[in-house]
């Protein structure tokens, strides 16, 4: 009977697993390998079964780092079958619920809002959920700007409260010559005139600039102090394009969006660029490794730059920009830290995605280096040949450190539809899904589970100490 | 009759997508003196005018244009057009362009010739003259105009199942100058290039290129094959470079298999090679189209090919037949060796005429026969008179 449990145990700690690694990296979006259809129906059928199979632990999820596309779904999916739980499970539901949607981008929780609507799921909880959050928003004229729709969407559908004049400003807006609240009379005004769209955010503004017909380099020169920081650096290029500037401070970014922005850029636009460009990345890495800057020892990473990490037309170059931020990273973890792309090629800010992954052959050169950890991170494609890499770390592992001084991890930024999982390169190597390199020193933890030997026991218990974490800590602040 | 020399080019380890296997080939001193490119036609539907007042019309993806240096030295070429008629590219002519043949000098150091068309012609014109000796049961028709026009069905790459997906995910290796495409472990088609520059550029175009029947086939039904893993023996190994070279091992063992076991259909086999142009730096390289011997049930390619004065292959494009067009190049063939007289022929065969008649007239061939003898052999019965020789 023992046995039988702990079997079961194991299978349900895989399935988990598996489930955390797709909602990690997978976003429903085309990837190289697969459509995004097949990504899709994939990430759905897992969505599906974790659910009604491991409920808890489904909800649970929800305060790991997964995306936020996988968080709106498993919020919605929660609702949704809200009445297929008990009261207790519900309410601790709720609260993990709540935590998440306060750290969710506004535009999403709107548009999950909207997805709620069209599910016709509006029972009372949904309804409270919706009214704490929106209680929680800082200005309600604003949202009913820059999110108008959704926010209209929201106040419909949850039957929620709103000032008179904001009524009237979604509701009846050719009611009122003139608001009180200032954002809303200057969306009254920017209709009219063209200095009265400066003053609006700038996403909102872009479709006055549209409508007045103002060229593109006075817009982005007037609006540049509306525009939130993303917005600065997303608008860097259309800015350069059309002869004016955006200020930007690039050290302030995100690692793995920093990175992006990197490889968006020419080869030669780079080599002018380097000290800026590797100052930036060298700073965001410094703050995402704060305390631990220096603590992992030798570090080896082999980091996969073949032609597959050039992504989808929908994640461009998304598995490299990973790859790179986590070299930056590595390089402030580590103490002395050796990076090896799979390309052979030396210079980090000059990457591109080019040629196979003989990922086998970069594992011997990094081991070569007697590391206490290697780091690979590869969307597990390993080519050539084919199955090297994981044969490699078999040997390793069994014939020549069967002592573990070397700890082996594979973070990979790529959801494999086919597989349900991210594709792994040996059994005996601990996998885990990546999105942001930010992640990088929780995901290693993380991928300890992986590696199959740690029951459902210690899952449960590490997962419930991130709940609650997680409650707790936004519990006291919202 | 001789073999294709694949000196200098290694395979490297095959990538897969389903049905399809990949294999790249490196070459390890890339030829630059000798480049190719693609030209895209703006119009692809071409005629060709023979000269005896019919046309010959055909729709054409892309064509190559061979570029050589006279001083061994491989200079930028730019501009390289086809005819006046494309220096205004809003000027597309809707028309057909009528051009002479299919190879033609571009310049004068440039040769323009269509992918593949130079083996589809050597096929299709196999034995084109028709008897040479008239037989009494030759139709006069053979005798005069020969086997034209003969037709072969082909399918264009876009059409093979998976092809389109396992080229783009393809991931191009360093120095790669050519690629083996198999469907189902068969080998389709090898496509070999001078530069790895000219590779880059001309990998899409396998999408385009035409295929046989059987690839078509092949690439439709197959389940996914099996990629070839590496596989270490860990008893062997005892500390890291042993690691090392046993992982090397692995990739030397891959390049030899592929020769031997998944190519050796192509590589093995002696071919009739015609040499059509001479081109280069005193004539170092030759243009040519190889024909297989045509055996029955064995894996037969035709194909055109650029070679250097060793015969070591610069260029390479080959074209896997049916078991239909095989078993048709091998009847045209036993024909014109024993003279187109059926007799002797069925006796070569080891069959009656009767037999033979019958296999003429399946292989779509049947015009060339008098009525009476195609008749008679439907009803068993022999009708030619070999005696009564009319000269020819």
């Amino acid at each position: 009977m023992e046995t039988y449990e702990t079997y079961a145990d194991l299978v349900a700690a895989e399935d988990v697993l598996l489930f955390v690694n797709a909602a990690i990296t997978s976003t429903g979006q085309r990837e190289f390998r697969s459509t995004a259809d097949e990504q899709r129906m994939s990430l759905d059928f897992l969505h599906e079964y974790v659910r009604v199979n491991y409920r808890e632990l489904y909800a649970a999820t929800l305060a790991l780092d997964i995306n936020d596309h996988n968080a709106v779904e498993i919020i919605r999916r929660l609702l949704v079958s809200a009445r297929e739980t008990d009261e207790k499970q519900r309410r601790v539901e709720g609260r993990l619920i709540g935590a998440r949607l306060a750290v969710l981008p506004p535009q999403r929780v709107y548009r999950l809002f909207g997805q709620l609507r069209r599910a016709r799921v509006n029972n009372r909880r949904t309804r409270a959920i919706m009214r704490d959050w929106l209680a929680g928003r800082r200005d309600h004229g604003f949202d009913a700007v820059k999110y108008r729709s959704g926010f209209k969407t929201a106040v419909r559908h949850g039957h929620l409260p709103v000032t008179d004049e904001l009524g009237d400003f979604l509701f009846a807006p050719r009611r009122r010559g003139h608001y009180e609240h200032e954002l809303l009379d200057t969306y009254r005004r920017a209709r009219y005139t063209h200095s009265a769209l400066y003053e609006l955010p700038f996403t909102v503004a872009e479709g006055f600039a549209a409508q007045h017909g103002i060229p593109r380099a006075v817009f982005l020169d007037r609006i540049e102090p509306r525009m939130t920081r993303y917005e600065r650096l997303r608008n860097q290029e259309s800015a350069r394009a059309h002869r004016t500037e955006v200020e930007v401070d690039l050290a302030a970014m995100p690692l793995t969006r920093l990175a992006s922005y990197v490889l968006s850029l020419d080869l030669s636009v780079r080599s002018e660029r380097r000290a800026e460009l590797t100052g930036a990345l060298r700073a965001a890495a410094r703050r995402v490794a704060g305390p631990y800057a220096g603590t992992w020892g030798r570090v080896a990473a082999v980091l996969d730059d073949s032609f597959s990490a050039s992504g989808s037309a929908q994640k461009r170059r998304r598995p490299l920009a990973v790859a790179l931020a986590c070299h930056f990273l590595l390089a402030e973890l580590a103490d002395t830290y050796v990076p090896l792309w799979t390309s052979g090629r030396g210079d980090a800010l000059l990457t591109y995605p080019y040629g196979p992954t003989p990922i086998g052959l970069r594992i011997l050169d990094a081991l070569d280096h007697s590391p206490a950890r290697l780091v690979i991170v590869s969307d597990g494609w390993d080519n050539a040949p084919p199955g090297l890499a994981g044969e490699v770390l078999r040997v390793w592992r069994t014939r020549l450190d069967p002592s573990r001084r070397t700890s082996v991890v594979h973070l990979n930024p790529v959801y494999d539809a086919a597989g349900y999982d991210v594709r792994r390169l040996a059994p005996s190597v601990p996998t885990s899904g990546v999105r942001d390199a930010e992640d990088l020193p929780a995901l290693v933890e993380l991928a300890q589970f992986a590696e199959g030997r740690t029951g459902l026991a210690e899952l449960r218990a590490y997962l419930d100490d991130r709940v609650k974490l997680f409650t707790g800590t936004e519990g006291t602040t919202a | 009759m001789t073999q294709l020399d694949l000196t200098g080019l290694t395979a490297e380890p095959a990538q897969v997508w389903g049905g399809i296997r990949l294999v790249p080939l490196v070459r390890e001193t890339p030829i630059t003196d000798l480049r190719l490119r693609r030209d895209l036609f703006t119009d692809a539907w071409m005629a060709v005018e023979p000269g005896d007042g019919s046309y010959y019309a055909s729709y054409i993806p892309h064509g190559f244009v061979a570029d050589w240096a006279r001083d061994g030295k491989w200079q930028a070429a730019y501009g390289t057009q086809l005819c006046d008629e494309y220096d205004q590219p809003d000027d597309t002519p809707v028309h057909a362009i009528p051009m002479r043949r299919l190879v033609q000098r571009a310049g004068s150091r440039r040769l323009r010739f269509l992918p593949l068309h130079l083996a589809l012609e050597g096929y299709l014109a196999l034995h084109f003259g028709g008897p040479s000796v008239l037989w009494e049961e030759w139709a006069k028709r053979a005798v005069s105009r020969g086997l034209s026009p003969r037709a072969e069905m082909a399918y264009v790459g876009a059409s093979v199942e998976g092809l389109d997906e396992a080229l783009r995910i393809f991931e191009i290796h360093p120095g790669q100058c050519g690629v083996m495409v198999y469907t189902a472990d068969a080998l389709a088609a090898a496509f070999v290039v001078p530069h790895p520059d000219d590779y880059r550029a001309l990998h899409s175009s396998l999408l385009q290129d035409l295929y046989g029947e059987l690839v078509y086939q092949h690439a439709y039904y197959s389940p996914p094959v099996r990629e070839f893993t590496a596989v270490i023996e860990d008893a062997r190994v005892s500390d890291l470079a042993g690691l090392r070279s046993a992982a090397l091992g692995q990739l030397d063992a891959w390049a030899e298999d592929h020769d031997r076991h998944l190519a050796g259909g192509l590589l093995d086999e002696s071919y009739e090679i015609t040499q059509l142009r001479r081109m280069g730096a005193a004539g170092r390289y030759r243009l040519s189209r190889f024909l297989p011997p045509f055996a029955l049930h064995r894996e037969q390619h035709i194909g055109e090919t650029i070679t250097d004065l060793k015969g070591r292959v610069a260029y390479l494009k080959s074209m896997r037949l049916s078991e239909n067009q095989v078993r048709r190049g091998h009847l045209l063939s036993q024909l014109a060796r024993y003279d187109w007289n059926l007799e002797d022929t069925a006796a070569a065969l080891g069959s009656s005429p009767v037999e033979l008649v019958r296999r003429i007239r399946s292989a779509g061939f049947d015009g060339l026969l008098k009525r009476h003898v195609v008749e008679a052999a439907q009803r068993g019965r022999w009708d030619g008179r070999p005696s009564s020789r009319q000269g020819g």
